[in-house]
């Protein structure tokens, strides 16, 4: 064990975005010795991309907002499948995390009196999104990122050592929660995982370890997402004995480019919409008046005259259609493109340039004036966008609790952010995510180290050597790949098995699904998983993508075999799972939960049903009986 | 600026290998490919040299897809650095013909057909390996500076700030910390020596950020950061060559609108200490 690298820790945070970050600075706080520990640089994490905005209800530019309208709104958008009180912790707090950040040097844009400005996005009765233009996640986490610089430089005031009780290791991947005893359900001991520049392995040994590693998108070949994005904490919880909850939803975003194909996939903020874009077919047809599903025809407007009264006089009329939740906005460009009426590149027509002054779009859009001049050659003040639907957000992770984001099945084990589940439902609303970030993180990080903090030196699971070396074997294992694939089988290159499978899920496990489809997705994923044993790469350790890609391709196809088996158990449609062949929304179903697990990481992945909690009786009042009545049962109404 | 790529310690090699029309990576599908030949530089910093690859490329494509084409078809090991491939996140910072760009952001269409293009790491920080430096400069730079003091008295939700006087550090903080602009400035990009005691402009910016920032408390406290960023972290040293500004791909006026009116702001102070407590004071009134 003399190569791999020993040090210990009261907390060990895994991931740097928005989560991760939050629930750090929360530990160091609570005056425990924090790791954090990312996959890039300190400051790029996926959190950097977002555009549009931070959900809190603070009022600022309608003060009829409150937590109760929000939470309303969360459940709305997730068809009444979220954890409620997952949902209402985080429209309670979102407000007082926004605010911190301001005192941490967060400059966000301003309303006239010289409050924090707020802006529509879908599926929010009010203006509610925190934004700064459309670059709210670098102003996120860049405060994040120098808050935590301030606490270094606290420390090194009183210790001379800036990375005394907090530090960044940076460009490092954990391939593995190490558990007491090296059984998958153990007390959590710590993690392991290479250094990407040097190729050498490194130990932290810590009683508590929260899970902030994002999403999953880059198992899908049209994703928004960056190349951090293979779903390590979700396989992470999997291997450690924590199961998922809610694996099938995944967020199909509507806008994102379509041309040139290099940047196919790559985001188109909704506030193009929340500002006033609409979207039109080849026929120039604003499309989405069509769309509106029964249960929100009470909200959103019948005719373009309505819909353009709103942004001026929101008391009078009802909202544009273009600004439904994500799931029936990006079925609806589906539908659209399916019977004829795209785009010349296979999407539709969202317009802005007639709708506000060129001046206004480059003041309020800057990023993606920006984006579509650089990259597409397209003046989106003159011109029209092409845009699709694009993977973006996965509402299925770990099973939390929603007070501690404690994991299920393995003490000391903590999930927050986008690979924890639960929060969303069936669908997030945008702007919900940053907002989770900050609420779920601070939690994290706080029972983290409460838990940390309440267990003796003596009484922390450390563990063996036995379980580090095979940690070690694993992660090398590529390298030897030829050799060990025996019987004269051909050795496999990486990026051809992880071209193959964001084929396999963009195309079988997509955005409208079929039973058969899914049964051959799942066929396809096991023939992958056989062949990914055989991945061999060339060259050495040191700063190897070819071999960093290798390890990843375990995490990739354990997640996308989640969300196949997942989705095909579903028999109905729901926010980000569409069924062809189960078109309805089914109230049976929205009593279910599904959990993937892992009891037998030989014997893959096990699915089970668990029945979703009943709500809080105050927060039912919060809504009408009748538009409780299209989600929830008869047996539960009465 | 200079024109010229690094110097090669070994000439242009010929990669067996380096030659393929598959179409890898993030593949692509418009119109015919053209075949697009680049000079990468391989290697670690001293035994590194200039490699040769042929690939397509295809309509629209930036200089990072043709990288990934090379990753996946004929340098599986080949090490870059990249996150979101969207000019966002500030990690694909290299040289291409010796001029400091984003790979993502750099198209494709921007250099002539048979352009041969050399791809080079940034030349200021050390290489770790092909493409990738060790930006450490700048994590080290980034600790050095004094971070935001909170404004005493006001607490979370009391803050008030106009649009007007938010925008001048919001500016500032479109950095996208690419460190394009720590790369091309001559104070360091060929000056080791000069490391220790320069900042680099994205660093003296935050001082300016801080500084213009309506609620920041630093000179309660009795820093004044403008004479900070003289004393402690080479203000000084910058002639204001704006190359700087030139290279930043979020367009931010670096040197016109941080760095000169911070070395305005330094001067005066220095001359003054009383002007600047009293323009503290009134600017703290007018935002009350
Ligand atoms: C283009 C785009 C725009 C968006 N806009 C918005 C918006 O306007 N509003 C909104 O609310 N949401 C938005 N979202 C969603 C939101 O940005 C993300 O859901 C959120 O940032 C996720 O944050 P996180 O902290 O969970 O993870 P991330 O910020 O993704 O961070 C994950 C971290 O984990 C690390 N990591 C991963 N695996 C490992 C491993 N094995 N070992 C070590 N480290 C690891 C990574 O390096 C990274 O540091 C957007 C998303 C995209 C893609
Ligand atoms: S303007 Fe100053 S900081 Fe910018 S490149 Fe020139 S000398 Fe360097
Ligand atoms: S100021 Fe511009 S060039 Fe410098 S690091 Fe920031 S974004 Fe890059
Ligand atoms: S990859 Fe993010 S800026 Fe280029």
């Amino acid at each position: 064990m003399s190569n791999v690298a020993r040090q210990t820790w009261d907390v060990v945070v895994v991931g740097a975005g928005g989560a991760g970050l939050r629930a750090a600075i929360e530990a160091r706080e609570q005056g425990l010795r924090t790791a954090v520990i990312c996959k890039s640089l300190f400051g790029k994490a996926h959190t950097v991309m977002a555009e549009g905005g931070i959900a809190a209800s603070m009022g600022n530019v309608n003060a009829r907002d409150d937590w109760r309208t929000h939470f309303r709104d969360t459940l709305r958008g997730g068809k009444f499948l979220n954890h409620w009180r997952m949902a209402e912790l985080h429209a309670r707090e979102a407000p007082d995390r926004v605010w911190e950040l301001e005192t941490w040097g967060a400059l966000f844009d301003r309303t006239r009196d010289g409050r924090i400005s707020q802006r529509n996005f879908g599926g929010h009765e009010y203006p509610r999104l925190a934004h700064v233009g459309d670059r709210t996640g670098l102003e996120l986490i860049r405060t994040l990122q120098q808050r935590v610089v301030a606490l270094q430089q606290e420390d090194f005031r009183e210790s001379g050592d800036h990375e005394a009780r907090l530090r960044i290791f940076q460009e490092c991947t954990v391939t593995r929660v190490l558990t007491e005893g090296g059984v998958p359900g153990g007390r959590v001991a710590g993690v392991f995982g290479y250094a990407r520049e040097s190729g050498t392995f490194l130990v932290l040994d810590a009683p508590a370890v929260v899970l902030a590693t994002g999403g999953i998108g880059k198992s899908f070949k049209v994703t928004s997402n960056s190349w951090e994005y293979t779903g390590d904490g979700h396989a992470l919880a999997l291997l450690a004995g924590a199961p998922l909850v809610n694996m099938e939803f995944v967020q199909f975003h509507p806008t994102g480019m379509v041309w040139p194909p290099s940047v196919k996939g790559i985001l188109v903020t909704e506030s193009v919409r929340g500002d006033g874009g609409v979207l039109r077919n080849s026929a120039g047809r604003r499309f989405m008046f069509d769309y509106v599903p029964e249960v929100f025809r009470a909200q959103y407007a019948a005719d373009e005259a309505e819909a353009d009264g709103w942004y001026e006089d929101p008391e009078h009329h009802r909202r544009p259609p273009e600004l439904l939740p994500r799931d029936e906005v990006a079925r609806a460009i589906n539908a659209e493109v399916k019977a004829g009426r795209g785009s010349p590149h296979g999407g539709v027509f969202l317009d802005v340039s007639t709708r506000l002054p060129a001046a206004e779009i480059e003041r309020r859009l800057p990023s993606m004036h920006h984006q579509f001049k650089q990259l597409a050659d397209v003046d989106i003040t003159r011109e029209p966008m092409e845009v699709g639907p694009t993977c973006h957000y996965v509402m299925g992770g770990v099973d939390v609790d929603p007070d501690t984001a404690a994991a299920t099945g393995v003490p000391g084990l903590f999930a927050a952010g986008e690979v924890a589940g639960g929060m969303h439902g069936s669908n997030r609303l945008g702007g919900n995510s940053l907002s989770d970030l900050l609420v779920f993180g601070r939690r994290a990080g706080l029972h983290a180290a409460l838990h940390a903090g309440g267990l003796a030196p003596a009484r922390r699971p450390r563990a063996g050597d036995a379980q580090v070396a095979a940690a070690e074997a694993e992660a090398l294992r590529p390298f030897g790949g030829a050799e060990q694939a025996g019987g004269g089988a051909e050795p496999e290159n990486p990026y051809t098995i992880h071209t193959e499978l964001q084929r396999t899920m963009n195309d079988l496990v997509g955005i409208i699904r079929r039973d058969a489809e899914m049964a051959e997705a799942l066929e396809r994923l096991a023939a992958l998983r056989a062949r990914a044993e055989r991945v061999a790469v060339e060259g050495h350790r040191q700063y190897n993508p070819g071999w960093h890609l290798a390890l990843d391709l375990r995490n990739m196809l354990l997640v996308s075999e989640c969300v196949a088996l997942a989705a095909r158990e579903r028999t109905e449609s729901r926010g980000g799972h569409t069924r062809d062949d189960h078109p309805a929304m089914d109230p049976a179903w929205r009593r279910v939960n599904l959990l993937c697990a892992l009891p037998e990481p030989a014997a893959g992945v096990r699915l089970t049903r668990r029945g979703l909690p009943a709500m809080r009786a105050d927060l039912l009042d919060l809504f009408e009986r009748e538009e409780l009545a299209k989600y929830l049962t008869e047996e539960e109404l009465t | 600026m200079s024109d010229s790529t690094d110097d090669p310690t070994g000439g242009p090699t010929d990669d067996p290998r380096a030659e393929a029309t598959a179409d890898g990576g993030t593949g692509a599908g418009a119109g015919p490919p053209r075949r697009a030949r680049l000079r990468i530089w391989r290697g670690d910093g001293p035994s590194g040299r200039l490699t040769d690859y042929t690939v397509d490329a295809h309509e629209g494509e930036v200089v990072l897809d043709l990288i990934h084409r090379v990753q996946a078809t004929l340098a599986p090991d080949l090490a870059v650095r990249w996150n979101c491939k969207a000019g966002k996140c500030g990690s694909c910072s290299a040289e291409i013909n010796g001029r400091p760009r984003l790979l993502c952001m750099t198209r494709m269409s921007l250099f002539a057909p048979d352009e041969v293009l050399t791809v080079t790491p940034m030349r200021t920080f050390p290489v770790i390996r092909d493409l990738v430096t060790d930006v450490g400069f700048n994590y080290a730079k980034a600790r050095e500076i004094p971070a935001f003091v909170p404004p005493r008295g006001l607490g979370p939700g009391e803050y008030r700030m106009s649009q007007e006087d938010v925008a001048r550090s919001q500016e500032f903080r479109k950095c996208i910390e690419c460190f394009l602009c720590q790369d091309v400035c001559h104070v360091v990009r060929d000056h080791e020596e000069n490391k220790e005691s320069f900042a680099g402009p994205r660093f003296l910016m935050r001082a300016a950020e801080l500084d213009t920032h309506p609620l920041d408390a630093a000179g309660e406290r009795g820093l004044d950061r403008a004479r900070d960023a003289q004393k402690e972290h080479g203000l000084g040293f910058c002639n204001i060559t704006k190359c700087c500004t030139e290279v930043c791909p979020e367009s931010i006026r670096i040197t016109d609108n941080a760095l000169i009116p911070l070395k305005e702001r330094a001067v005066d102070r220095a001359y003054d200490p009383l002007v600047w407590l009293g323009s503290r004071i009134r600017r703290r009134r007018r935002d009350d």
